[in-house]
């Protein structure tokens, strides 16, 4: 198979959080300190990564700011050459910390946004006092003068904190806001009831970015993920399976999307075992559903299928039982009339309660009937 | 629009990569690598955050050996879209 080169890298650098996000986009069965990749073999992988044609590393988490070399490790990723972009609940940063950030070469900063205010913050994030220290944060940020982007995860629950959190990103001198509302994957899944928004907010959320992009324009720049239970067509996920990036986790496997473990029949290859080359072009996770010859229909004589690659792998996996399906967001999907009805379920539930994220090696909350 | 006097240059983040592997070159930003052609890499290899766009335009001219008043045109179009996604800056 003809495929390109990567163009990003998402290196999950572990899996540990002071914060407990109901939405995690980390698996369920998260990676435990004792097996996460050691300093050394982060570098040799950064520098693989280079060698492949990743332009940019995005270091995530878990909370990246957990692992104690972070600043080693952002200035071999930068001696790799690479653009480092942090992203970051801000809470485990230091002022001097980010002045060691600072002098290792950081590129950027993607700070989270989990509500407006403390109420809010505090009770999404599940860890008192974060609001108040991420606020702290981001003022060391502006001072030295990284270049921001504010990540506001937008749902049910905070969406009519949508105008506060621009005018937030504006007052932190922030240069783009990405408004991404709640994907549901992993975690999100068993918060269907108390996150997924209603049709009416998603209408009136593209409406507020419309406005906003209009008014902020050359100030703030504004990328917008809506909530695609309430679409039409899928979203491109990850700009097509295998085709721009590739994720590797705290203990080293290698996955086309982060959420590629949901799909119980693939195979991941280690970066302890393979260099990145042999697992980007030849691994089977990443031919499983490259191009689109193991597309079915409506997608396989669709004229969008170059568009959107059928769209996502993990929601077709998750909702329809089968990874090669048509994503059911899509309207030509047979299940697309069974999702939306699920959506507005779930939307219109009364359920409040949130399940928060454990830590590595805890048990797992399940959702109260 | 971009005035002559305006100083443009690119911000903290935002920079300019030889991209081996794709043997091409790219501008770095958040988020976003964007490829280069020929002429956006020879626009922006100019930005050094002394010289006026109005300097660099007619520099750009003189050595194209192509009407002022056209690079003008085209480099304030190229310049203007970065502006507006915060890849480039402006000072006086
Ligand atoms: S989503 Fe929340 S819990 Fe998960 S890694 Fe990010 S900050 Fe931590
Ligand atoms: S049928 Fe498949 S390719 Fe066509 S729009 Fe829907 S998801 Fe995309």
């Amino acid at each position: 198979m003809n495929a390109r080169p990567p163009i990003a890298m998402l290196a999950e650098l572990t899996h540990r959080c002071p914060l407990s996000c109901p939405y995690c986009s980390n698996p369920i069965e998260l990676a435990r300190i004792d097996s996460e990749l050691d300093t050394e073999t982060w570098k040799r992988v950064f520098r693989e990564a280079a060698e492949i044609g990743v332009l940019q590393l995005h270091l995530s988490g878990g909370e990246p700011a957990s692992r104690r070399d972070l600043t080693e490790l952002i200035a071999a990723a930068r001696e790799a050459g690479l653009y480092t972009n942090l992203i970051t609940s801000g809470i485990g940063l230091t002022e001097r910390r980010l002045h060691e950030l600072d002098e290792a070469g950081l590129d950027h900063i993607q700070l989270s946004l989990q509500g407006t205010d403390a109420a809010m913050a505090d009770d999404i994030g599940g860890y008192r006092g974060g609001f108040d220290r991420k606020m702290q944060v981001a003022g060391w940020i502006k001072e030295i003068g990284f270049p921001l982007t504010l990540n506001a995860v937008m749902h049910r629950r905070n969406l009519h904190q949508l105008p506060r959190s621009i005018e937030l990103a504006v007052e932190m001198g922030a240069r783009r806001i990405e408004v991404a509302t709640v994907q549901f994957h992993g975690w999100a899944l068993k918060n269907r009831d108390t996150l997924m928004p209603t049709m009416e907010q998603a209408r009136e959320t593209d409406a507020i970015v419309t406005e906003a992009r209009k008014r902020l324009k050359g100030m703030l720049v504004i990328d917008y993920v809506p909530a695609d239970y309430h679409s039409d067509y899928p979203k491109r996920c990850m700009g097509g399976w295998a085709t721009t990036g590739l994720n590797v986790t705290p203990d080293g496997e290698v996955l086309p999307c982060h959420a590629a473990q949901t799909i119980p029949h693939l195979q991941f290859d280690n970066v302890r075992e393979s260099h990145l080359r042999d697992i980007w072009y030849d691994g089977s996770a990443f031919n499983a559903y490259r191009g689109t010859d193991w597309m079915q229909e409506p997608c396989q004589s669709c004229d969008r299928k170059l568009k959107d690659f059928g769209g996502c792998r993990c929601q077709a996996m998750a909702i329809v039982g089968d990874a090669a399906a048509t994503d059911p967001v899509c309207i030509k999907s047979p299940h697309h009339g069974a999702l939306q009805l699920q959506a507005d379920a779930h939307a219109h539930s009364d359920r409040k309660n949130l399940v928060h994220r454990t830590a590595p090696g805890k048990p797992i909350p399940e959702p109260a009937e | 629009m971009i005035d002559r006097e305006d100083i443009p240059f690119l911000p903290r983040g935002v920079r300019l990569h030889f991209d081996k592997v794709r043997d091409q070159w790219v501008l770095l930003a958040p988020e976003r690598a964007v490829t280069l052609d020929q002429v956006g890499q020879a626009i922006l290899s100019e930005l050094d955050g002394i010289r006026s766009f109005g300097t660099i335009t007619e520099d750009l001219a003189s050595r194209y050996n192509a009407p002022a008043e056209e690079i003008a045109k085209d480099t304030g179009g190229f310049l203007g879209a970065l502006l507006d996604r915060r890849f480039l800056e402006l000072r006086r």
